[in-house]
């Protein structure tokens, strides 16, 4: 017969509000096994621990429950507090008596006769539990990090520089990401590409960096400090080893039709191409929907001129396998799509821009090589609208229910940019809101209407109209002067709402990592732990967790980094021990077991077994592996002979809990 | 049917079932209204209104508003203002006890310019 | 109070909830300070797919007028295939119980996440209203287990 402690927490008044604890630590003075009851007001203190680790001593215990709050909230808390008083960690339940019931029932009554219950429950099951060792399992020391954006490159450099291997996984055939695109960013108006292209150099050269661009993830298996993660990479059709990135093959080649996805669309590119002139690689890839040769066989121009024969029509995708012991999902946001919004004309007149096409307009290296022209006549623009929160903040449908965070500030930026660059043309803002959160983001704002004359008006546009003269008509309302503007407009910019990349969400089916309804990563807590997953192992980095600026995604990139850093750092994991186990005895071999284990950790081998009547019989038994099983369970319930059985959640044990609640 | 201010207010917001509350001050609702420059009071006007309580002020002029529902089909938040105003009318016709117009006045009130719409909204405003 | 009107019926429910999933989104409820009735107690399993049928014949049999099983919703079990087990293993029992008579009512499934403390409340508010309407649990009771 166990020798169990029960120690009741008032929790201040969190529990002792509505629970009579102290009728409580007094009913399970009673409950068989039990030989030790009291209730303190907060058991998770030093002094109530050191009631815990006195009784533990003084009583001879060997077993504890606590009833207090959850136990995802303290359990681990408590389990230190019995080793420390000499009692194995596992001989110690949790009976939820705040969070599943003072702070649920209002009736005093109810609730104390639930949290006795619940008590009961526990004593039930202690009086079953065994001491458990945990095992351990290793630590694969190398990272993987999927997308390769800012947030991306800037964990793995931090990982890489702490001494660790880490692969950068990449779809596009360069790295970069957003902020490749971007002309200058705020506040401080410095070059996007000027900051980032070092980084990207310094990622490509850094010795322990492996950059797998045109690359995705294919297969992920496995768990944390032992994933096993397949990755394809597409073919490019060029040697990336060979290639000089001298782009003589993207001048002669013919096939000059292809939209330019760096461009947004707004001008063409060739079927060879290199994405941007910093790319990194600055290896060529060849779009297999746009070149001639790989669609009908016939042209081959970029291999007749490429020196360094780096063209291979006959590659093929490959795949690749590798032993990751943490992953970082960074896997970025794209604008969303506007055909929600047909009120701006966006589908009807080229002059009805994006934020991000905007940029590239602006950009140096933009379709119109860096002059703002307007896209329908090349003209230049005199009155340039900007829209705010095209499709954010909206929970109407069309768009998404949260505010996108960045446009605000971006729009400033455009609007002082333009005004800088163009003194003659007009600019409008139409805003709800001004929403600038960071450091000196506000006076920049300030400084685009103060000093700039950018013209921010509280209202919002509500219809944008192409008129016969080539302009658009804008009626938008000025909520403070109680007015319906109409204004005749060169061009329109709109702040649509952005949205994590739609390769999330089948990324993070396989890496069994949590989402929210927007398809951002869910973090473990909001507050607490912003950048790890709930999953062991899986952490985030930049947008893919949520909007936000590059300021900010640099930390939390260097913060994943960290935890990264701190998982690879040790050699070994102590596994949970809370495994199945197959009583060999009652086992008949069938398999059902190892066929429902998610992680494969269960196999089969032939064992001697002395017979009762002096032979040897060889049967076959299951054996499951410590390291591996993750403790779910399938197994006991698929074992046709009860040989299954779950370490800390055994049959026996919860049926004692279903006894208890029922009595 | 009159009474306080906050009788009418809880009366409309009672028919027209909408929750003021969750206006977030956008005007995109008056930006893209077509009638804006005929109406006294402005669709983003009517929100605030009805919650400050000011529907005497609203019940006496709410029929430039056209029915036309272009600020309830671009209102990012869902507030759908065209319904308080359709809820005002309801109480200007209950104080009245009558109808604004009757079916078999609309034949000899057509003009040949009157777009469709027009007629179909203003059945729904004026008859209740 | 209309004594005679208001049932003095208070089922017990067990609810067996999932640790990654379920437990926590219960847990939220708590944060939430939202209600649902005493009657509810719950069991914390690693996963749903740890839920054994003879738990459940074990919670009728010693007197359980409802059970309900919660898990991740599929698609983001922790231990990537437990639910769909669950989901299966459950069908196939809930059946069996109804053609023993217990009444379908008696049992259910519900996928809940972490983040659904407002779910997991209405839904355990909608569960104990749907077994205090059937009544007592008299089938598979084993006598010798009621005091």
């Amino acid at each position: 017969m166990q020798k169990i402690g029960v120690f009741v927490c008032h929790c201040g008044t969190n529990i002792a509000g509505t629970v009579d604890v102290r009728a409580v630590a007094e009913a399970l003075k009673n409950e068989p096994g039990v030989a030790f009851s009291t209730d303190y007001q907060y058991m998770c203190s030093e002094a109530g621990q050191n009631i815990i680790k006195n009784a533990i001593r003084d009583n001879h215990l060997t077993g504890a429950v606590i009833c207090s709050c959850s136990p995802r909230m303290h359990e681990a808390t408590f389990r230190k507090t019995a080793v420390s008083a000499g009692l194995n960690p596992y001989m110690l339940e949790i009976a939820n008596i705040r969070e599943q019931c003072s702070w649920i029932h209002k009736d005093t009554a109810a609730a104390t006769e639930k949290a006795i219950i619940l008590g009961k429950a526990a004593v039930a099951k202690v009086n079953l539990n065994s001491p458990l060792t945990a095992g351990e399992s290793p630590v694969s020391k190398r990272a993987l990090v999927i997308g390769g954006g800012i947030a991306g490159i800037q964990t793995a450099l931090d990982i890489a520089e702490a001494g660790f291997k880490v692969d950068i996984v990449e779809k596009s055939p360069t790295i970069g990401g957003k902020m490749a695109q971007l002309d200058k960013t705020f506040p401080t108006l410095d070059c996007a590409a000027c900051i980032l292209t070092p980084k990207m150099v310094e990622a490509a050269q850094h010795e322990n960096i492996t950059i797998y661009s045109y690359s995705e993830v294919a297969e992920v298996k496995g768990f944390v400090g032992n994933f096993s993660v397949k990755i394809k990479r597409k073919a490019r059709y060029v040697k990336e080893d060979v290639c000089t990135g001298c782009g003589a093959c993207t001048e002669k080649c013919p096939q000059k039709k292809v939209p330019n996805e760096f461009n947004l669309g707004m001008n063409k590119r060739s079927a060879i191409y290199i994405p941007f002139a910093q790319a990194v690689p600055k290896v060529a890839a060849i779009d297999p929907d746009y070149c001639t040769m790989l669609k009908t066989g016939k042209c081959g121009i970029c291999s007749k001129v490429c020196t360094a024969k780096a063209i291979d029509y006959t590659q093929q995708d490959e795949y690749i396998e590798e032993k990751y012991g943490a992953i970082v999902a960074a896997t970025g946001y794209n604008p969303i799509s506007l055909e929600k919004f047909d009120e701006f004309a966006y589908s009807q007149s080229p002059d009805v821009v994006t934020s991000l096409e905007y940029e590239r307009l602006m950009n140096a290296a933009g379709p119109t090589n860096g002059t703002l022209l307007r896209p329908s006549d090349g003209t230049h623009p005199h009155t340039i609208v900007f829209v705010q929160c095209v499709g954010s903040r909206d929970i109407s449908g069309c768009g998404k229910p949260y505010c996108s965070k960045i446009c605000c500030m971006y729009t400033a930026k455009h609007a002082m940019l333009t005004r800088e660059k163009y003194p003659d043309t007009e600019v409008y803002v139409f805003y709800i809101d001004v929403r600038t959160p960071g450091k000196n983001f506000d006076e920049f704002y300030r400084r685009a209407v103060e000093d700039y004359d950018v013209h921010y008006i509280k209202g919002m546009v509500g219809k944008v109209a192409p008129s016969a003269d080539g302009k658009l008509m804008v009626q938008a309302s000025d909520l403070i002067a109680d007015e319906q503007l109409h204004i005749a407009a060169d061009m329109v910019v709109l702040a649509a709402a952005i949205e994590p990349d739609k390769s999330a969400r089948p990324l993070a089916t396989m890496l069994t990592a949590s989402m929210d309804t927007n398809d951002f990563f869910t973090e473990a807590h909001p507050k607490l732990r912003p950048v790890e997953s709930p999953t062991a192992g899986i952490f985030l980095s930049g947008t893919c967790q949520g909007p936000k600026d590059i300021p900010e995604t640099v930390s939390q990139a260097g913060a994943a980094a960290v935890k990264v850093i701190g998982l690879l750092a040790k050699d070994k994991l102590t596994c949970n021990p809370c495994v199945a186990h197959s009583d060999e005895l009652l086992c008949n071999g069938c398999s059902s077991c190892e066929k429902v284990c998610p992680y494969g950790a269960i196999s089969y081998s032939d064992k001697e077994f002395k017979m009762p009547d002096r032979t040897i019989a060889i049967r076959r038994t299951a054996s499951v592996n410590a390291a591996v099983c993750q403790g779910c369970g399938a197994c006991t319930v698929a074992c046709p002979s009860g040989a299954m059985d779950l370490n800390g959640f055994s049959n026996r044990q919860i049926m004692a809990e279903v006894d208890a609640i029922c009595r | 049917m009159s009474g306080t201010n906050s009788d009418l207010t809880e009366q409309v917001l009672r028919t027209s079932g909408v929750n003021v509350r969750k206006c977030m001050r956008c005007g995109k609702c008056s930006g893209t209204c077509p009638s804006y420059g005929e109406m006294e009071y402005h669709p983003h006007q009517f929100v605030y209104m009805v919650e400050k309580g000011e529907i005497d002020a609203l019940m006496k002029s709410s029929y430039r508003c056209l029915s036309c529902m272009a600020c309830v089909e671009r209102c990012p938040r869902g507030v759908e203002p065209l319904k308080l105003i359709e809820a005002v009318r309801l109480m200007v016709v209950r104080q009245q006890g009558q109808n604004h117009l009757k079916a078999d006045q609309i034949p000899g009130l057509l003009d040949e310019e009157l777009p469709q719409q027009a007629i179909v909204s203003a059945f729904r405003k004026y008859s209740k | 109070m209309q004594m005679n009107e208001v049932s003095e019926f208070k089922p017990k429910i067990v609810a067996f909830c999932c640790n990654w999933c379920s437990y926590a989104g219960a847990d939220l409820a708590g944060n939430n300070r939202l209600n649902y009735p005493a009657d509810v107690k719950i069991i914390r399993v690693p996963c749903s797919c740890r839920v054994n049928p003879m738990f459940i014949l074990r919670a009728f049999q010693r007197g359980a007028d409802g059970v309900i099983i919660c898990g991740c919703h599929p698609g983001d079990c922790h231990y990537t295939s437990g639910n769909y087990y669950a989901r299966r293993r459950m069908t196939v029992l809930f059946s069996m119980l109804d053609y023993l008579g217990i009444d379908r009512g008696r049992t259910r499934v519900e996928w809940v996440s972490a983040a659904e403390g407002a779910k997991f409340a209405a839904t355990m508010n909608d569960f104990v209203e749907t077994v205090t309407n059937l009544g007592e649990n008299k089938r598979l009771g084993d006598l010798r287990c009621r005091k």
